[in-house]
């Protein structure tokens, strides 16, 4: 789905990426962490072809992203990004509209199936109620879970999220994760999210990339790198790593 | 619909009233018998020529010219504020109208004889140059680490407009054309213009236009903001380069003939908006109408408000209707403007 071989970028004159290299195949949940500053971001903003490669080569369904027409990138990869801001009073189902624009052509309305596209991504991330409303008057939590359906509303078979769930309430950001991993595992939706919560990422993601200072310090199984010596590197601070009971899965806990 | 059909009714009317003001005194009656005169010519024929020639040669004409320039600068202004973002944007705020007065002002100085295109009148082309090196130049004052910040784009667009204007005046002067001339390209005014200045323009705003409505929905997409529009499939920096390629040269012909006319890009976007909403597929159309609505009542209150039967410049009209708008958007920037 992605191949990214040697990456390397700068970013206002910065050093940013240092030869990145990784795969990600088709179905994959993967969480991408790393301190501030790390790259991760750039990372993101790279593969969707905003800032540019210094060197090395990003594939993107098999084909080089520098040689794909926006469309259809778009048509390929949805993107959640990081600050959503809005300008104009849209209402947030014409905001969720928007992602059916790689789908349109110049001369085509709204066809049913966009209708029908629109009303289903809604319905899916809970965002009816909001439907609506203003994209202006609401709040940061909100915006973020109606940028989350404009993405599914790209009907992409790849979805990159950027701190999507920031700003949400931890009831928010389960259910959109809980949805994430619902749609990865019946619909095959391939998925790389960027991520401050570790303890999120540890209960969703199959695999983890951790990143530092612009390179991949460790990459695996979420159970192979959840480790102290492996946190404590990239984050300089001293951690301890608990199995939680039944779910078999890891909680990270930062110590002082 | 229902906004549709008003806006087309006022312009109706305000396009009938207004063919009937002025020095020369001649009843509506007349007026209409005039209008109807394609489907039953009786009505027209005890009309002395004189009268036919003001209501359709000077009156008509000039009212024609009002609407294509206000509804080319309107669009102007959505486009700009569009595209930039930027709720203080219009052809006047960013430099751009003041630019392609330089412009054909420099041009008319040097005698235009340097660029010559048969057929065609090099003036709003000369506008055009002079409104392209504005904007560029405000862009670039207007970036500040690589950001463009709304108020520094708009301050940068004042200063540019503001020595523009003063060289316009210097050029004239060293010319020794009188102080009318300096204040047409400054001011404003549609004093005097026939058919042939209606034609000039409306070739302009039709290419214009369409590559601007052709864009509409990516306009949409773009108020996302920069990096969602491209996350989208919108390939953003090709966009905004034609968008305000055409915005600048729908500003360019208009000032071309019509001088600075001020605030109509600013305020007409804001106050349809309100009513059709933020759809650019619908904000579009109805701003170029309404655009052309306001210059035609301030046109026609310009000429006749004046007791002594003197002319305003347009300009000065549209800056009184406009200036309360600009602090009324200022006082309430929390909501417009996101300051």
């Amino acid at each position: 789905m992605i191949r990214v071989e040697r990456l390397r970028c700068a970013y206002e004159g910065r050093d940013v990426l240092k030869e990145v290299s990784f795969e990600v195949e088709r179905g994959e949940f993967i969480g991408v962490l790393g301190p501030n500053g790390a790259g991760k971001s750039t990372l993101l903003l790279a593969l969707s072809g905003i800032v540019p490669v210094r060197s090395g080569k990003i594939e993107i369904l098999g084909r080089p992203i520098d040689r794909m027409r926006p469309k259809e990138r778009a048509r390929g990869m949805a993107v959640v990004a990081q600050d959503a801001d809005a300008r104009f009073p849209f209402t947030c189902r014409e905001v969720v509209r928007m992602g059916r624009y790689p789908h349109q052509g110049r001369w085509r309305i709204d066809s049913v199936e966009d209708e029908t596209v629109v009303e289903r991504v809604l319905r899916i991330t809970d965002t009816e109620g909001l439907a609506d409303r203003m994209i202006t008057a609401v709040s940061g939590g909100e915006r973020q879970r109606v940028v989350v359906a404009r993405a599914l509303a790209q009907q992409t078979p790849l979805l990159l999220l950027d701190e999507a769930v920031s700003s949400m309430d931890v009831h928010r950001r389960l259910q959109v994760f809980c949805l994430l991993e619902r749609l990865n595992r019946e619909e095959g939706l391939t998925i790389l999210a960027v991520l401050h919560d570790v303890n999120l990422a540890a209960f969703f993601c199959r695999r983890m990339i951790f990143f530092k200072n612009g390179e991949t310090a460790a990459d695996g199984r979420a159970a192979d790198v959840l480790t102290p010596e492996i946190l404590e590197r990239v984050y300089q601070t001293r951690v301890m790593v608990q199995e939680i009971g039944e779910t078999g899965k890891r909680q990270v806990i930062f110590l002082p | 619909m229902f906004y549709w059909a008003c806006i087309l009714l006022s312009i109706v009317a305000a396009v009938f009233l207004a063919s009937g003001i002025g020095s020369f005194k001649i009843s509506y009656r007349t007026v209409a018998e005039l209008w109807l005169s394609p489907f039953h010519p009786a009505w027209a024929s005890d009309i002395e020529d004189r009268v036919r020639y003001i209501v359709i040669h000077v009156r008509l004409a000039r009212i024609c010219l009002a609407l294509t320039v206000g509804g080319a600068l309107a669009l102007a202004g959505a486009v700009y504020q569009g595209v930039l973002l930027n709720p203080l944007a219009d052809p006047f705020t960013l430099g751009v109208s003041t630019g392609a007065a330089f412009g054909a002002s420099l041009a008319i100085l040097t005698g235009m004889g340097w660029i010559f295109i048969p057929g065609m009148s090099p003036l709003p082309l000369a506008a055009f140059a002079g409104a392209l090196a504005a904007l560029s130049l405000v862009y670039l004052l207007g970036r500040l680490d690589g950001r463009i910040h709304t108020t520094t784009l708009v301050l940068a667009g004042i200063i540019v407009s503001t020595f523009l204007s003063a060289l316009i005046s210097l050029l004239k002067s060293l010319n020794e054309d009188s102080v009318s001339t300096i204040v047409f390209w400054i001011m404003g005014s549609l004093s005097g213009k026939s058919w042939a200045h209606a034609l000039l323009v409306l070739p302009y705003l039709f290419v214009g236009g369409a590559v601007i409505l052709y864009y509409a929905r990516e306009l949409d997409i773009l108020s996302l903001g920069d990096v969602q529009a491209q996350h989208l499939g919108v390939d953003v920096a090709r966009l905004r380069f034609r968008l305000l390629l055409a915005a600048s040269l729908v500003t360019a012909a208009a000032v071309a003939v019509s001088g600075v006319i001020g605030f109509v890009g600013l305020v007409i976007p804001h106050l349809v908006r309100l009513t059709v909403g933020p759809h650019h597929r619908r904000l579009l159309p109805a701003v170029l109408f309404s655009g052309g609505l306001l210059v035609l009542v301030s046109d026609t209150l310009a000429r006749s408000i004046l007791p002594s039967g003197e002319e305003l410049p347009v300009g000065v009209v549209t800056a009184l209707l406009g200036g309360p708008f600009f602090c009324y958007l200022l006082l309430h920037r929390k909501k417009y403007l996101q300051l």
